[in-house]
């Protein structure tokens, strides 16, 4: 190991004792402000250690250096001051449709990784592929799942989308999609050419059923499913992170993955109802007529 | 970072974290549900390092393409995730820690 290799994993290490600090610290309203703040020094902290691994890349990609050092400082001061600009802003009525739609950018971020590293072609084991697609399936429901939450709190889709035989029609988008996903492993395996299609196809009915999933559930679950997707993300990046050789990522989405479980489990139960009754059955707008 | 870690290991740190998780979570106030939920949201934002590792070794322009995506989205979650976590925390402030503060977000609460 260099000498980067070891700064970038001691800082790993060191931001994921942070967060689980930070985290314990939240779980209790007295300690609740030092927790976040904790967690947000060792975020600021590891990311601005990533950058050290520009120092040493390999051969073949010094020529894009510049370009990609540009393009993620460009990124993350996008991202970071969009984000910030709007969660300063919005009215506080607003919170959990931000939470949401935050939440599926950390989604959408976990299955680019994913794609990033399918299109590297470096033939990895079956297993590490089948990792891969996992991380990129979860992910990419819970971009589209959270964006649909998003609208749906937000005004923007007032009604649930329902229509006869859709949980049919949901599991046969979802055995189309796992067998994309089993198709893009092993054709990435065997390097087949045109073995991009299916891992784009993959993609794409992926995506497609998170929006099935969430659209015919009613607006009063929506806490409930935001924090499943929190879940999901969680799962997603931890995934992932296996994928990059990163532990830091890998504890950080399996401690959400594993908290956002027993907080979806929490949730649904406040509410007197049972995860699956939330997610299977339609009673969403019956429970809101009753709320209202 | 790792290069040589095995799946078996990997199985290790999963499940350490995972009890990890649950530990810190269990029997916690109601009124924290979603406070916590948006802390959480906050800390998987880590994605982004990964998403900045792969961004580096971007050797072509649809990977370059790809990976600005990847970063935005997981720089928005990061920074998203702290600013509504923080204002969500705030009403638990106690409102002589820091009166300024206080008043910024009852102003742009109402």
């Amino acid at each position: 190991m260099t000498a980067i290799e070891y700064i970038v994993g001691l800082s790993g290490l060191l931001v994921s004792a942070l967060f689980i600090y930070g985290l314990k610290g939240m779980s209790s309203p007295v300690t609740a402000v030092k927790g976040i703040v904790t967690a947000g020094w060792g975020m600021a902290f590891v990311v601005a250690v990533c950058f050290l691994q520009a120092f040493e890349v390999p051969e073949d990609v010094l020529p894009h250096l510049p370009v990609n050092l540009g393009l993620a400082v460009l990124a993350l001061a996008l991202g970071g001051l969009w984000a910030g600009w709007r969660g300063r802003t919005v009215e506080m009525t607003a919170m959990p449709q931000m939470v949401a739609l935050y939440n599926g950018m950390g989604g959408g971020s976990a299955a680019a990784v994913a794609a990033i590293a399918l299109m590297k072609h470096d033939g990895g084991t079956p297993l590490h592929l089948g990792v891969t697609v996992t991380g990129a399936l979860i992910g990419c429901i819970s971009l589209t799942g959270s964006l649909i939450a998003w609208a749906k709190l937000d005004g923007r889709m007032p009604n649930p989308i329902r229509f006869s035989g859709q949980k049919v029609f949901n599991g046969i988008v979802f055995i189309v999609t796992l067998a994309l996903g089993l198709m893009t492993v092993v054709t990435q395996v065997q390097g087949t050419p045109g073995g991009d299609l299916f891992a784009l196809l993959f993609f794409a009915g992926a995506l497609l059923f998170g929006i099935c999933m969430t659209a015919p559930i009613g607006g009063a679950d929506m806490p409930v499913v935001i924090s499943l997707y929190n879940t999901f993300t969680g799962l997603a990046v931890g995934l992932e992170g296996y994928v990059m050789s990163n532990p830091a990522l890998m504890i950080a989405g399996m401690v959400v993955g594993a908290a956002g479980t027993l907080l979806t489990l929490l949730m649904a139960k406040a509410m007197n109802r049972s995860l699956s009754n939330v997610l299977f059955s339609n009673f969403g707008a019956t429970s809101a007529q009753a709320a209202a | 970072m790792l290069t040589s870690m095995t799946f078996i290991i990997a199985l290790y740190i999963f499940m350490l974290a995972a009890f990890t998780g649950y530990v810190v979570i269990s029997r916690v106030p109601s009124i924290l549900h979603t406070p916590l939920m948006s802390g959480s949201n906050f800390i998987h934002g880590i994605v982004v390092v990964g998403a900045l590792t792969a961004l580096f070794s971007a050797t072509n322009v649809m990977e370059q393409v790809v990976g600005f995506l990847g970063v935005l989205l997981g720089a928005g979650n990061v920074m998203g995730g702290y600013v509504v976590t923080d204002r969500m925390l705030a009403m638990f402030r106690p409102s002589t820690k820091k009166p300024a503060q206080a008043a910024t977000d009852k102003k742009t609460a109402s």
